[in-house]
């Protein structure tokens, strides 16, 4: 009876998956994937004349906002390009995927787009997961452009460029700029500590205040599963003196940052770097909190140039919301690869190895204009050469610090 | 009865190995999606952790939802281990090496945490089996550690204070972690590892220390009575789940180049993710664990198609399975049905 | 006086904590069931809020009377489609499961309809709390509010389980299920009774989850949900003035973990202090000593 009764289960277990695989059968690239059988052959050289580009990112779970404002902008831009008749002439495809913040599901996310077909690969959004995926693109000769992987080691491989400013740049920057514009003497730290993009900020940063007109006289820490009260970092900080708080962390928990200041009456300079960007979009948050803060982006939603104003006018009437400098630097991405593409006058037909043996080099010789800055070149090294921009809070919106 | 035993653990292996054969075959002749085959090896580590899991809660009757740490034990001593003696030892040796690293140090926190967790009983002892996980997870977001010239370094601070020598690398750096593990991890031995663990496991139970180990769930008072050392079989079960939890997290941190001691893999949601392989595949069931893991594993990947969906089905998919093989009433509508159709045959 | 200062931080923490637990030790101590989704049930009710008090600019007592409303409603539909077919369940833990499915369910719901991205919650309460000595010592309102409504709501539930028809079947129930059938008690009427009044406490602590900390995203419930467990565990399974005590007890060990021992080590050291708590008292602060029968 026992056996029979696993029996059962097992085929209700079985029955249920033959069922929801038959359920995504309806979308085409998804269910050809799924199954067991799907063959190799669609694999590398996709048949159709379209170039096939992919997207990874958390599109679930506590980083989704992230993941999300990547492949939404790597979608926009891919249908601007095909409604301005495509790259070299060719439509492109587009299909994105889910890792859960986690580098295990990148890294099979990756290769379901692999399966898909795609030739190059905009992702994966978080720094863990591109380092993860970058093994994998490695072995297969993938070009890989992380929009917003900022860890060092996220561009170690010669096939693997980005987007956004590295970790340790944005702590070397932060401390000169606080330094040569003399905004402080005396700084604290507020950084979450189980997050690689915020510790390897905090770390670059704390070597580079060595010698500076300033002293770092707190550095707290906050955990992801220990994100909502912020009472005794603040406090401390407020205690040892400081007149400016460096928080190299994203704005999510920034708001509550801020709002927590605001009960405890402690008004420092607040200084943040680019994951800062996206706080003055979050809905219902009370702007005024943010007055005076000070970040280094690369991005400003109400910037005035046209590239800017149509981006963002663009975006929010497709996803309902202010695009963030996560969005753009996908957006970015995917007109970086279609310039490096034009370059060498590369055709969907290439196989994914030779586009990226030359969009490698075509990286290095290109100089690129988009919303992240006006002017954008790479070293081989997979580094962008870009200025960071400082602006400062005033009215609810961004106005240039210098 | 032995021989039904002994017939029923053949059956275990031989799906195993049956399914790896397949598996193997589709590779060789190219039909197999690149998206399935980076599922392989995921997918046998989270069956070798499901098999640990349900040696302590379906055998020895203790509810951890913390196995996960012992997981994250594994891993990041083996690939700390292999990450210093990288271009010491060819690859053989040292993932072997490797593997005994990882299970000695998940072996003795599971010993060292085995000795207070187990003196609790019930949802006490489920908690503090959580707070463990959640331990050992949040020290090693706080360890940095370093090799030069003079030795190792460690701080719990931040990696400046390390201090070390300019040609020095830090190979543990706090929430970072370790990256670049050498990728030595493939299926064949994932398969080992699992087979390995099934036979520890299985010959556990049907040998006397497993009569044991099992007279002490079902009464630990009365087995203390007939002589059984409780706390000895306890801690025995308790200590060989931690070790084959630590095996699961070498496969772990060598499948994937980048460790980090993140929640996602290794805090109280992951294990209790592994609990959920368990209770579906049944408790106690240790060949229903690794074909839960295996299905419920590759349930979302295969829901990939659903885009933004996705999760919410697979939510929906979680609850009507564990109604349907949990539900009593559901249980005997299904003898219902099971016996007309006996009947009629 | 930092001191000071850090209590009271410490007991803001504590009193969220407190009333969460609150919500919890009543399904976890009379259902028997770890109800992974109360946090998810948290979540929800600050929805609800958010959508009237701010999407909508509705009144602020009418949106926590919605959030209530719809909290309970949610508790009891999900207890009689998910929770109560697996009652009598061979193992206890299969409803366990169910209950991280229906949290899957919950969070996943809320990302599709309301996005990922963060939103900020308008406090509930008004009021600026008070300042006392020489105005560097400062108690937030909504703590204020907070350990209030926990001591009601103590009081309430205290007299509801101990003076009422229905909450003596509550504590039948709990202690002996099989004999409280016997007794001609409804076992299932009992427990959707205690996830309608689970649930509704759920609403109640969101709204002040949110005040206290305003940012709302579908994974808000969470973390507190599963520290409010590790509270109620503390106070002792079952025991309300138990999960009021261990809410606290754990919130203020928080807030001074992190100021005297180290930010980067906090919830080590938290999760270390209920370890040792357990040891010394094997049942929590308040629990009630098992007595072993053979």
């Amino acid at each position: 009876m026992k056996k029979l009764k696993s029996i059962v289960s097992l085929m209700a277990a079985s029955a249920l998956l033959a069922g929801t695989i038959a359920g995504c059968g309806g979308n085409a690239n998804g269910g050809a994937a799924g199954a067991d059988t799907a063959s190799d052959a669609q694999g590398t050289e996709s048949a159709g004349g379209v170039f096939k580009i992919g997207a990874i990112g958390p599109l679930t779970g506590g980083a989704a906002a992230y993941g999300n404002a990547v492949c939404n902008a790597a979608e926009l831009a891919v249908a601007e390009i095909n409604a301005a008749g495509g790259i070299n002439g060719y439509q492109v495809e587009y299909s994105k995927e889910d890792d859960e913040l986690n580098a295990e599901k990148s890294v099979n996310a990756y290769n379901t787009l692999k399966d898909w077909g795609m030739q190059v690969l905009v992702g994966s959004t978080t720094s863990a997961c591109s380092i993860a995926v970058s093994e994998y693109t490695k072995e297969d000769n993938m070009f890989q452009i992380t929009p917003s992987g900022s860890a060092v080691d996220c561009v170690k491989y010669d096939n693997v460029f980005r987007v956004c400013f590295s970790d340790p740049n944005q702590g070397i920057a932060s401390a000169q700029y606080i330094n040569d514009h003399n905004l402080a003497t005396k700084v604290g730290i507020i950084y979450d500590s189980s997050d690689v993009y915020s510790s390897g900020i905090y770390q670059k940063f704390v070597e580079e205040s060595n010698g500076k007109n300033y002293e770092v006289v707190s550095a707290e820490a906050f955990t992801a599963d220990n994100n909502t009260d912020f009472s005794v970092q603040l406090q401390k900080a407020k205690d040892a003196g400081a007149d400016l708080v460096f928080l190299p962390i994203y704005y999510k928990d920034a708001s509550l940052i801020l709002t927590q200041a605001d009960t405890m009456g402690y008004k420092p300079v607040f200084f943040g770097v680019d994951g800062m960007d996206g706080i003055l979009t979050v809905e219902n948050f009370d702007t005024s909190l943010a007055e005076g803060l000070m970040l280094l982006t690369p991005f400003a939603a109400d910037a005035t140039d046209d590239l800017t104003v149509n981006f963002v006018k663009n975006y929010q009437e497709k996803y309902g919301e202010v695009p963030n400098q996560f969005a753009a630097d996908a957006y970015d991405a995917v007109f970086i690869i279609k310039q490096a593409i034009e370059a060498k006058g590369l055709t969907p037909d290439t196989s994914t190895s030779d586009i990226c043996e030359a969009l490698k080099s075509a990286m290095t010789e290109i100089e690129a204009s988009g919303l992240t800055s006006a002017k954008m070149s790479w070293e081989a090294n997979g580094e962008p050469n870009k200025e960071p921009k400082a602006v400062v809070i005033k009215d609810g919106a961004y106005v240039s610090a210098d | 009865m032995n021989k039904k035993r002994m017939q029923d653990q053949l059956i275990t292996y031989g799906i195993v190995i049956a399914a790896y054969i397949i598996m193997e075959i589709l590779i060789l002749t190219g039909n197999l999606s690149s998206h399935m085959k980076g599922l392989l090896v995921p997918m046998t580590y989270y069956a070798v952790i499901a098999v640990a899991l349900n040696l302590c809660v379906g055998i020895l009757g203790e509810l951890s939802i913390g196995h996960c740490g012992f997981m994250c034990i594994g891993a990041f001593f083996s690939a700390f281990f292999s990450k210093v003696t990288e271009n010491m030892l060819p690859t053989p040796i040292r993932f072997f090496l490797a593997f005994v690293v990882g299970i000695a140090f998940a072996a003795l926190f599971g010993f060292l945490i085995g000795i207070p967790v187990l003196r609790l009983r019930g949802d006490y002892l489920a908690i503090v089996t959580l707070a463990f996980g959640e331990i050992i997870k949040n020290v090693i977001n706080a360890i940095y550690l370093g090799v030069d010239a003079n030795g190792l370094h460690m701080s719990l601070k931040n990696s400046m204070e390390l201090g070390l020598l300019p040609e020095g690398e830090i190979i543990v750096n706090g929430a970072m972690g370790i990256t670049g593990t050498p990728h030595d991890s493939n299926f064949t031995i994932a398969v080992i590892v699992l087979l390995i663990s099934l036979f520890v496991v299985q010959n556990l139970i049907n040998s006397r220390d497993g009569r044991a180990i099992m007279a002490v769930r079902d009464n630990s008072i009365a087995a203390e009575a007939t002589g059984i050392n409780v706390t000895g079989y306890k801690m025995m079960a308790f200590t060989i789940s931690a070790a084959i939890a630590g095996a699961a997290g070498v496969l772990f941190s060598h499948n994937i180049t980048s460790l980090t001691a993140a929640s996602q893999y290794f805090g109280y949601n992951a294990s209790i993710m592994i609990l959920v392989y368990v209770v579906l595949g049944g408790i106690g069931n240790i060949r229903g664990s690794v074909i839960a893991a295996v299905i419920l594993y590759m349930l979302p990947e295969l829901l990939r198609g659903l885009n933004n969906y996705r999760m919410l089905i697979y939510a929906i998919v979680l609850i009507v399975m564990m109604i349907f093989n949990w539900s009593p009433n559901v249980i005997i509508f299904r003898k219902m049905i099971l016996s007309k159709f006996k009947k009629r045959r | 006086m930092s001191f000071l200062t850090y209590l009271i931080n410490g007991l803001s923490l504590g009193s969220i904590y407190a009333i969460i637990a609150l919500g919890y030790t009543m399904v976890y101590g009379i259902a028997k069931m770890l109800n992974f989704a109360h946090g998810d049930f948290i979540m929800v009710g600050c929805y609800v809020i958010f959508t009237i008090c701010s999407t909508l600019s509705g009144n602020t007592f009418v949106g926590i009377i919605a959030a209530i409303i719809i909290c309970t409603l949610l508790g009891v539909t999900t207890e009689r489609i998910a929770y109560r077919p697996l009652r009598g369940a061979a193992s206890p833990l299969a409803v366990l499961i169910t209950a991280i499915g229906v949290s899957y369910f919950l969070e996943n719901l809320a990302l599709l309809i309301f996005g990922a991205d963060i939103k900020s919650f308008s406090s509930v309460v008004k009021w600026n709390g008070v300042t006392l000595g020489d105005g560097s010592l400062r108690i937030q309102g909504v703590t204020i509010v907070t350990i209030a409504v926990s001591i009601v709501i103590l009081i309430a539930l205290q007299l509801f389980i101990h003076k009422t028809k229905e909450g003596q079947a509550m504590l039948a129930v709990a202690e002996d299920r099989g004999a409280a059938t016997l007794m001609g008690i409804n076992v299932n009427k009992t427990i959707t009774l205690t996830f309608a009044i689970g649930s509704a406490l759920a609403a109640v602590a969101g709204a002040l989850l949110c005040s206290a900390y305003p940012s709302l995203s579908p994974y808000t419930g969470a973390m507190p949900g599963i520290k409010a467990f590790v509270a109620a565990v503390l106070g002792g399974i079952g025991s309300i003035p138990g999960a009021m005590i261990g809410g606290l007890v754990l919130g203020i060990i928080e807030i001074l973990s992190k100021t005297y021992i180290s930010s980067q080590l906090s919830d080590a050291i938290v999760f270390g202090i209920l370890v040792v708590v357990l040891l010394v008292k094997p049942t929590g602060i308040l629990g009630k000593k098992i007595q072993e029968k053979v």
